[in-house]
């Protein structure tokens, strides 16, 4: 079962702390090892179970795996920037609203 | 009609642009005086900023509070100021409370003399997954100079 496999893999704060990782980007597994104090193959592990549960996907790079989000975790991003994307236009667009009544207020004699 | 931009730098930072048809000094102060922070620094519809304190001084503190009187909710954010040059640029850190408290985060902010305004560059730090889940969970999208990314090359 897809779900449960995805709810174990997100029960250990290793693999939470993989997946935030990879939400800046792809990364190696050296580059995922850097921050733990873990083996390699201790983090290998980890992925192991990140793909299984459908979390991220590797592809091959000459000797290289490297890792990233799978379509889950990336429709999370876009959803975040696509609400902030608008919460700033928002904002900037009563920005603008206000400097224009400062100049006025400014140029008034 | 001015056009935000927004993209990445590195893993961890993104990059968002925006022109104003403004002097850089009265940006700066749309920035710095919580009377004029309140009128414009809200996010989506429905939000006020009933608090809005702001010690604007090199290791000075400021406190932003938003409320929904629809929803009845709320949540605020802390702050300090790392560095302050008149007009031209401000570096703070902050961070949340959803009620949770985020990681911090570090946010440059410059204002530079662009034809007959202004072109204003925020670099600031991605927040992580947990971050961004409890603030798409609670809802408050707001768009504080916080916490945001960008999509192309993060993906």
């Amino acid at each position: 079962m897809r779900l449960d496999s995805t709810f174990a893999a997100l029960a250990d704060p290793t693999r939470r702390a993989i997946l935030a990782r990879l939400a800046l980007g792809e990364a190696t597994v050296l580059e995922l090892a850097k921050p733990f104090e873990m083996s390699q193959p201790a983090i290998s592990r980890h992925i192991k179970v990140l793909e299984a549960a459908g979390l991220i996907t590797r592809r091959v790079e000459g000797s290289k795996r490297p890792c990233k989000l799978a379509r889950k975790g990336i429709d999370e991003i876009d959803q975040f920037l696509g609400m902030l994307r608008d919460a700033l236009s928002r904002n900037y667009e009563r920005l603008d609203q206000v400097l224009a009544e400062m100049k006025t207020e400014r140029d008034k004699p | 009609m001015s056009k935000l931009t927004m993209k990445t730098e590195g893993d961890t930072h993104i990059v968002v642009t925006r022109h104003f048809a403004a002097s850089p000094e009265a940006i700066y102060r749309a920035h710095l005086e919580p009377e004029i922070v309140q009128k414009w620094l809200l996010g989506p519809e429905g939000w006020t900023m009933p608090v809005c304190n702001i010690d604007a001084r090199p290791g000075g503190k400021f406190r932003y509070e938003w409320f929904n009187s629809s929803k009845n909710q709320g949540f605020h954010l802390t702050g300090e100021f790392v560095e302050l040059q008149p007009h031209s640029k401000i570096v703070h850190v902050e961070r949340m409370f959803l009620p949770n408290q985020t990681p911090d985060n570090h946010v440059e902010t410059s204002f530079i003399p662009d034809g007959a305004g202004t072109l204003m560059t925020i670099r600031m730090t991605v927040p992580d997954a947990k971050t961004r889940a409890a603030m798409l969970a609670t809802g408050m999208e707001h768009g504080m100079e916080a916490s945001y990314v960008r999509l192309e090359g993060v993906i």
